[in-house]
Order: C-alpha cells, then sequence, then structure tokens
C-alpha cells in the first residue's frame, strides 16, 4: 500500500468517536480498525450478523463458522453478540449504526454515491451497501481521489447508478479531506506535500478552500 | 404425558419429495450456514428449473455453483453474486435471470412471508434503480416501496443442532438468513451437524422452533465445502 493511503486510512481512523456503533465496508475502510488504540471503547458491526468483532485470523486458527460480511475469518472478543440478517439490518435502518465508511466508484458535490454498479462491466449486487448508505447515521467515504486512469472520482453529479441519494457527509482520499457542504465540496485537510493546486486538478467538480490554515495529514 | 413427534428423515427421501420448477430458498452467508450437503443431492437428484432465493452465489466449486454448473438454476433472487465468476458470466450471458434485492430487504421479504404477512414498506432503495417497477405507497405523505413477501415451495436450512422434533441452534454467523427462511416456506428441510434427542435443546437455546421444521436430516459427516476456505 502506498505511502499516501496509509496515511489516508489513519487520518480515518480519528473519525470513530468512543461509544460508536460502527460498519466498514470491505476493502480499504477494513483497515481502519487498526489504527484505533488497544481498549478504545467502541462497537463494530458487521452486516452478516455479528457485533463486536475482534482481530481476524489465519485459516490455520479460523473457526469455519464465524467470518465477517467481507468472508474474512474473524475472532470473537468479551461481549460479541451473533444474530440474524434482519435483526443485522434492523439494527442499521432503525438508527443504531453510528457510522458507516465505505467505498466509492464516484461521489458527488450534494453528497450522492455510487459504488455498487458500472453497468456493462461490473454488476454484483449491491449487498448491504444501500442500507447502509442510506441510514447510518453518518457515511464518510474511503478512496483514492482518483481511479486507475486517473479520472476524478469526486464529480459534480454522478454517472453511475445510484446507491444512495445525498448521504455522503466527508470524503478521505489520498490526497485530501473534503466535506460535502451545502455549498458543494469544502477543502479541510491535505496530504502532506500537496499544494490546493494539485488537488483542484483532480476533483471533478469545484472545490471551496479554506479561508485559514489548511493542515496536513 | 405426550411427546413431540419426530420428524428425523434420510437425505435421498427428504430431497426427493422437491419437484422440477420449485422455488428453493437456500440458508447461508458465503459459506456459514450454507446446506452444502442438501444441494449436493439436489444437483445429484437433478431437480431443474430451480429458482433459488440465496444471499450469494457462493465461490466457484461451491454450493450454488453446483447448481449453475449443472445448468439446473433457472432464477436468482439474491443480493451479492460478486464472489462467483460463474454466476457473473452466466448473467451477462442471460443464461440465468437475476433478481437483485437489498440484503435487509430480501431478509425482510422472507421474514414477512414467514410471520404471514404480504409484504413490507420500506424506502430502502427508493430513489435508486432496485426501486424499478415496484409499486410506490404514501406513507404520512411520504413514498415508500411495496416489497412483496417472498415465500417458497421449499427452504433448505443448515443448523448445527437440531432435536428430533426440529427445535434449531445455529452456530455464530452461520445463523444469518437460515431462521427467516426456515418460516417461510411449505416444506423445511433441515441439515443438522447434531442430532439431539428431546430435550437435548434447553428451551431457551433454541432459534427457530420446531413447528416451523417438516424433515430433519443429520449430516454423517461434514465434508470440506464446510471447511475454512483457502484463499
Amino acid at each position: 500500500m502506498s505511502n499516501a493511503k496509509a496515511r489516508m486510512i489513519a487520518r480515518a481512523a480519528r473519525e470513530i468517536a468512543p461509544g460508536m456503533v460502527v460498519n466498514l465496508g470491505i476493502g480499504l475502510p477494513t483497515k481502519v480498525v487498526d489504527h484505533l488504540p488497544s481498549g478504545f471503547p467502541f462497537c463494530l458491526h458487521s452486516e452478516n450478523g455479528m457485533t463486536g468483532i475482534g482481530p481476524s485470523l489465519p485459516a490455520e486458527r479460523a473457526d469455519r463458522n464465524l467470518i465477517d460480511a467481507g468472508g474474512a475469518y474473524v475472532s470473537p472478543i468479551p461481549g460479541s453478540a451473533f444474530f440474524d440478517s434482519a435483526m443485522s439490518f434492523a439494527l442499521v435502518r432503525s438508527g443504531r449504526l453510528d457510522l458507516t465508511m465505505l467505498g466509492a466508484f464516484e461521489v458527488a458535490q450534494n453528497g450522492d454515491l455510487a459504488n455498487w454498479k458500472i453497468p456493462g462491466k461490473f454488476s454484483p449486487g449491491a449487498g448491504g451497501a444501500i442500507e447502509l448508505a442510506q441510514k447510518a447515521r453518518r457515511v464518510v467515504v474511503l478512496t483514492t481521489h482518483t481511479d486507475r486512469a486517473g479520472k476524478p472520482k469526486l464529480v459534480e453529479g454522478c454517472t453511475l447508478p445510484l446507491t444512495a441519494l445525498g448521504c455522503v457527509g466527508r470524503i478521505y482520499t489520498d490526497m485530501a479531506v473534503i466535506d460535502v457542504t451545502p455549498e458543494g465540496f469544502a477543502l479541510r485537510e491535505i496530504a502532506e506535500g500537496l499544494d490546493p493546486d494539485q488537488v483542484i486538478a483532480a476533483t471533478g467538480a469545484p472545490l471551496v478552500l479554506p479561508q485559514g490554515d489548511l493542515p496536513t495529514f | 404425558m405426550t411427546t413431540l413427534p419426530d420428524k428425523t428423515s434420510e437425505m435421498e427421501q427428504a430431497v426427493a419429495e422437491i419437484r422440477d420448477g420449485a422455488t428453493v430458498m437456500l440458508g447461508g452467508f458465503g459459506v456459514p450456514g450454507t446446506p452444502f450437503a442438501l444441494i449436493r443431492e439436489l444437483v445429484r437428484q437433478g431437480k431443474r428449473d430451480l429458482t433459488v432465493i440465496k444471499n450469494d452465489a457462493n465461490e466457484q466449486g461451491l454450493g450454488v455453483d453446483h447448481l449453475l454448473a449443472a445448468g439446473l438454476l433457472r432464477k436468482l433472487i439474491t443480493t451479492h453474486i460478486g464472489l462467483n465468476p460463474r454466476a457473473v458470466a452466466m448473467l451477462n450471458a442471460g443464461e440465468i435471470e437475476v433478481e437483485f434485492c437489498a440484503q435487509g430487504i430480501l431478509a425482510e421479504r422472507i421474514r414477512a412471508s414467514g410471520a404471514g404477512l404480504s409484504g413490507i414498506l420500506t424506502d430502502i432503495g427508493a430513489e435508486t434503480e432496485l426501486a424499478a417497477g415496484k409499486q410506490i405507497v404514501s406513507v404520512d405523505g411520504r413514498p415508500v416501496l411495496l416489497e412483496r413477501a417472498l415465500r417458497a415451495d421449499v427452504a433448505l436450512i443448515h443448523a448445527d443442532k437440531a432435536d428430533r422434533f426440529g427445535n434449531l441452534a445455529y452456530a455464530a454467523t452461520a445463523r444469518n438468513f437460515n431462521p427467516m427462511m426456515a418460516m417461510a416456506a411449505d416444506l423445511v428441510i433441515v441439515e443438522a451437524e447434531h442430532v439431539l434427542p428431546l430435550g437435548g435443546l434447553a428451551p431457551d437455546q433454541i432459534h427457530t422452533p420446531g413447528p416451523f421444521v417438516d424433515r430433519v436430516v443429520h449430516l454423517q459427516s461434514i465434508s470440506e465445502e464446510y471447511g475454512v476456505v483457502q484463499r
């Protein structure tokens, strides 16, 4: 993993406050927990029916009945609970999920999120993404600032099928921390060594710059 | 004192009750909770033209994939098939029909039919393409989708423990869709790793009560399909 991505993940970990119930999407978001201090009090939720998720386990130590929603073998911790899929999403839809961190293909300046389908190329189904994006109390996105072809992922309007409308509060990328505001994308922090013009050039929508300091991460 | 009926059955006989063209619910989220042995028997008996309702399409070489490979599956109602390239390829080639459903809404549609209800009302996906073709109902002035209850002819369930009456307990994250599916089909067949005498499960430990269950099959051995996937 690039240094910039690692710093993005470390920065995103500060999003998690003590006491929160949190769901982390598959891929980069899952790695956020590695940056929380030992004993940090929060509750991790997995869609397949578990709260209180411990470290993932290598195959030789795995319990064949105990995975997270990404299929990784995980361990229980004191206080873990298992439940069925209806219960799992009842928790999500009823407002008990404080935060979800998701990946993205596109995020629009009004907070629309597209992260489940690229017509003609990638259509595996949304799994639980729609409910997480639509109902978590706060939705933040972790993503590279541009796709593999260098195209901006932060755009004026999504062109791909939407996961949920106006759901994204904040975006952590390898270049910047950006909030979705009524005025559009607002630059809050910048990766060390970059200047704002580079972020502006890599963003597909106008970027509101801060009046004062621009902290680095 | 009366006693509770014995529902234990042989796998071959239980699966023989399923007809071609049946709608079949399969428990499981990935490997845990998938009734691999019952699926193998379904394939062995060559039941065809099946509509399968399952969270996912497993991975290649596992579970649902055997139904796909044998050409026995006509339609899949699911939430995510990304881990099975064969399922994606068959969808793209038009060889199977796939209906995608949001994961928790799939669970609720199944639960609703298991609870004798006609459907649920939800705003999930109301502004996305998943809303296409669904009836919109106004509740307190807010548009919500009518998601119809999902019932099946047969549910194939994997339990950790069953007693002979069909009281069930599931292990860890192998519970997932199994409890709802065990309520939502006309014929509910359970494969269990342990079949206990009546009283072997404490009443407070039971996740699915026996009246929902029709057949209990004891898994004589746990095949490698149930094991830890080596990636």
